[in-house]
């Protein structure tokens, strides 16, 4: 219960001088950036980062005092004598031979690498406790990492940050595939940014969409970096990235514009007043606005080149701190739309609803001479319910067959049909110039063999209860109802007896 | 005004008696407390004064004794309704160590550039009142600064003196959604106490919270018991003029830290004298604390160990009265020795006034006693109850007697 009372203060004798503060340099900065990057296949990737760093020394001993940096996290730094952690949780797999190379990829489940620092004594210990209480900053089952899924790597995980020495005994790995992400997990990773989903960026961040997508990643990143280029001190970097990738067909319907307000249900309103730095960068590299193939609104006004992952690329860049580009009255909503279908072909799919409509997928393709194209669906039989089964299930369900219908070019021109004078077989199909002619071919139906259930349960079920109800009420109705006659021996012989069954039929009373 | 030469031990009170007529004391007042375990008292009639001090330190060092009654009033915040729980349910549990931590909440970046000198503070102000307190525990002090962290209640406008006003009856709701955002401290397993600093966003400033009766609160701040305190902080309306957004606010530390300091106070259970009547009571030092209540908290503390721990012994005794499913092996047999001896020593001690050692004996009592109640080992056999295993051995007998007629 809160209590507002009066407080009877004490005057306290200040020791020193009290007014004159002098302002406190800052100590970290904040810089945010969105990569949004349209992939071949025309999906579209957006990777945010959140970069804080800290300018602190190493070891934090004493009074902590935190801004921008979360205090959940420098507290695990100077508890448990932290050099670097990488944690990631992630849901999908990055496909690389359809989407490019990714910035930085993490393994589907969750993962947890941590250099500690040589001041440790007891590292399996401190790994033991430093997973749990991640386990309860992050809303994850990371409290299962123990000696059964930990390594200590010696040649692949070396420190990401400024290390004098690389002895493995402080390194640990431990990895839980099956971990599912979600938006508990979102939650407190939202938490720990400085402007926390109110400006900036980090408004985009809402979790019914960013779940909606073929890949999430997000991960934690703290390390130490140099504080300049000459390296004379040495600060805390924390990252935050989360790597999305949305699918063209799940959420932009097969058509192939996108924008941020399509993505993200959210535009830009207003910087964060706390970020140094923050900025959206799109990948224009195979867009070029001679060829007009790919149009980016708002026209960019500045532009970044570089070499990437191997290859040169360009990027547009918005700067959000730019007052022309955003400001009260105006949102920034970035749109990229495609003015000509890519080459891949038309594709249209409708997917199935239970009991309304099958699975459709059409789609136009130009085969290259000389090659073997193989198209491969995967598909899921729903259970049926008991009553929808046909009398014969036991022989199977049908897929039915695909048709390829296709303008095969011909190797003799012909002459166009008159309809009236030439042999039936001439003129099934229309043929409107003689250089092509149309072919229409099916695949063979499949018969797929799926476990039915036991029709004859509801048969024994039925015999088993009336069996049972009828032994119980027989017995129960045995002891209502059942009385004892006393009976006299019978005397006499068997003429006696053939005489009183005559009279019993005569109906005269017996002898 | 009193110059005090020595340095006492703990426990322990010294009493200076003068004349009638002395002028060490105003005329008016017949007794002084001091700082540092001395007081004065005003001797009427010679004999006479030695006789009612003599009765007095007997009164008072039967109430101090450890008896039921002492004991049951330590425990006396799990009662419901008591007419001391009000000021038992304010302070924090006896702990081994406590975590303070100092929040800025700025929910408005846009329009206030806030800057707090809390290294500076802390090191004045704070740091010298917990050492001084260094004898109840370990503490540890952080302090953050939350940005868009709003209160969850919207205030209500007065139009009388155009300002904003926190009513008595919201105040409980204030504190929930800011939890979220203040950071339970997930390394470490004390107690935290929360420090709050709110600068109201420019379209609801000035703030002001209200008392029952309707008028404003000469603080501005509130405590919450158990948990921490709340202080609104108002942006001077002149310093809007001169400059654009954001503005830049220098916090005065001295105020805020008069208020977090007397409500730490409170927190502690550092209560209240109550003077008698004619008494001059001296200020505290410069720490902020007088030495005589570190000994009255120290006392207090360690009653309250000492019955948690009786209490947790006798729960468990109990407990393998009625269940006897419970498996006691040797470690949790020699924590509850090692509990029982600290309990006598730390009686002991008490007795003997030594508050010191009587206060670690009886932290150690209160780990001990726990640490056996809530061994994981106690429960391995628990789920076997006597029901189910006459159960097991009596179905197949009885098969096999009716079988054998």
């Amino acid at each position: 219960m809160a209590a507002a009372m009066p407080l009877a203060l004490f005057v306290l004798l200040l020791l020193g001088p009290s007014g004159w503060c002098l302002a406190d340099p800052q100590r970290d900065s904040l810089r945010e950036e969105l990569v949004i990057t349209p992939l071949p296949s025309g999906d579209v990737a957006a990777t945010f980062q959140f970069r804080t760093r800290w300018d602190s020394e190493l070891q934090r001993e004493g009074v902590s005092h935190y801004r921008l940096f979360p205090k959940a996290l420098g507290q695990l730094i100077s508890k448990y004598s932290l050099r670097e952690l990488h944690l990631s949780f992630t849901q999908g797999f990055w496909r690389t031979r359809y989407w490019g190379p990714p910035f930085l990829q993490a393994p589907s489940g969750a993962e947890l690498w941590v250099w500690f620092q040589d001041t440790v004594t007891d590292v399996d210990k401190s790994w033991k406790e430093l997973s749990n209480v991640l386990s309860g900053i992050f809303c994850a089952s990371l409290n299962f990492i123990d000696s059964t899924n930990t390594v200590t790597p010696t040649a692949s995980f070396k420190p990401l940050g400024l290390a004098n020495d690389t002895d493995h005994y402080f390194l640990r790995y431990a990895v839980l595939p099956r971990e599912v992400v979600c938006t508990e997990n979102l939650t407190p990773w939202k938490k720990l940014l400085p402007c926390s989903s109110k400006a900036g960026l980090s408004v985009l961040l809402k979790a019914d969409r960013l779940f909606h997508t073929s890949y999430h990643s997000q991960a934690v990143h703290i390390r130490p970096v140099c504080r300049n280029a000459r390296c004379t001190s040495i600060s805390w970097e924390l990252r935050q990235t989360l790597s999305v990738v949305f699918d063209a067909f799940i959420t932009g319907q097969g058509k192939k514009d996108w924008s941020l307000f399509r993505m993200f249900s959210r535009t830009l309103t207003e910087p964060c007043p706390l970020a140094s730095e923050s900025r959206v960068y799109v990948d224009i590299t195979n867009y070029n606005q001679d060829n007009e193939t790919l149009e980016v609104n708002p026209p960019p006004t500045t532009t970044y080149q570089d070499v990437i992952l191997g290859t040169r690329k360009t990027y547009a860049i918005y700067d959000l701190l730019d007052t022309a580009m955003i400001n009260n009255s105006r949102n920034l909503n970035i749109q990229l739309k495609w003015k000509r279908p890519p080459e891949n072909g038309y594709i249209h799919y409708q997917p199935a609803q239970d009991r309304l409509q099958p699975h459709l997928l059409e789609m136009l393709i130009q085969l290259p001479a000389n090659s073997v194209t193989k198209v491969s669906i995967q598909f899921e039989r729903a259970l049926l319910k008991w009553t929808e089964y046909t009398p014969d299930p036991n022989h199977g369900f049908y897929v039915s067959p695909s048709v390829l219908s296709a303008l095969v070019p011909s190797m003799v021109a012909a002459n166009p049909v008159d309809w009236e004078e030439s042999p039936l077989f001439n003129s099934l199909f229309p043929v409107s110039d003689g250089s092509n002619y149309f072919v229409r071919l099916y695949t063979e139906p499949l018969l797929v063999n799926l476990p039915t259930p036991d029709f004859s349960m509801p048969y024994n079920v039925i015999c088993l209860t009336c069996t049972v109800v009828a032994v119980c009420y027989g017995s129960f109705y045995n002891l209502l109802t059942r009385t004892f006659h006393i009976e006299e021996p019978r005397t006499g012989g068997l003429a006696k007896r053939l005489a009183n069954l005559i009279r019993r039929i005569r109906g005269v009373p017996p002898l | 005004m009193l110059d005090e030469p020595q340095e006492q031990a703990e426990g322990s009170l010294t009493v200076y008696v003068i004349s009638e007529h002395s002028s060490l004391l105003p005329q008016d007042r017949m007794s002084y407390i001091g700082p540092k375990r001395t007081a004065v008292v005003r001797g009427m009639m010679h004999r006479e004064a030695f006789n009612i001090i003599g009765r007095r330190i007997v009164q008072v060092a039967q109430a101090m004794s450890l008896t039921e009654d002492v004991l049951a009033a330590a425990l006396a915040d799990h009662l419901p309704e008591d007419k001391w729980s009000a000021e038992k349910r304010r302070p924090l549990k006896s702990s081994l160590g406590y975590e303070i931590t100092f929040s800025l909440l700025n929910p408005d970046p846009k329009s206030h550039d806030v800057h707090w000198d809390i290294e500076g503070a802390v090191r004045r102000y704070v740091q010298p009142f917990l050492n001084a307190l260094s004898a109840a525990g370990n503490f540890s002090v952080d302090s953050q600064i939350l940005y868009y962290a709003m209160l969850g209640v919207n205030p209500r406008f007065d139009s009388a003196s155009s300002s904003y006003y926190l009513d008595m009856h919201n105040l409980p709701h204030v504190i929930n959604p800011v939890e979220s955002r203040l950071g339970s401290s997930a390394a470490s397993l004390y107690p935290v106490l929360n420090f709050l600093l709110y600068v109201p966003e420019l379209a609801h400033s000035p703030l002001y919270i209200q008392d029952k009766d309707g008028a404003p609160v000469a603080t501005n701040a509130f405590h919450s018991p158990r948990w921490g305190g709340i202080m609104v902080y108002n942006v001077d309306s002149k310093a809007y003029n001169a400059s654009a957004l954001p503005v830049r606010v220098e916090v005065d530390m001295v105020r805020v830290m008069e208020v977090f300091l007397a409500q730490l106070r409170l927190l502690f259970g550092i209560a209240q004298p109550q003077v008698p009547p004619k008494c001059l009571l001296s200020g505290p030092k410069s720490e902020g604390l007088m030495t005589w209540e570190l000994d009255r908290l120290l006392w207090a503390r360690s009653v309250e160990n000492l019955a948690t721990a009786t209490t947790t012994l006798t729960s468990l005794a109990q407990l393998l009265g009625k269940i006897s499913n419970i498996v006691i092996k040797d470690d949790v047999a020699s924590e509850v020795y090692r509990a029982v001896a600290a309990i006598q020593k730390s009686a002991e001690e008490l007795a003997s006034g030594h508050l010191a050692s009587a206060f670690v004996a009886s932290q150690e009592a209160v780990t001990s006693s726990e640490r056996a109640f809530f061994d994981p080992s106690l429960l391995h056999l628990l789920y076997f109850p006597d029901d189910q295993k006459d159960c097991l051995f009596f179905c197949p007998i009885s098969q096999h007697s009716t079988l054998v007629h």
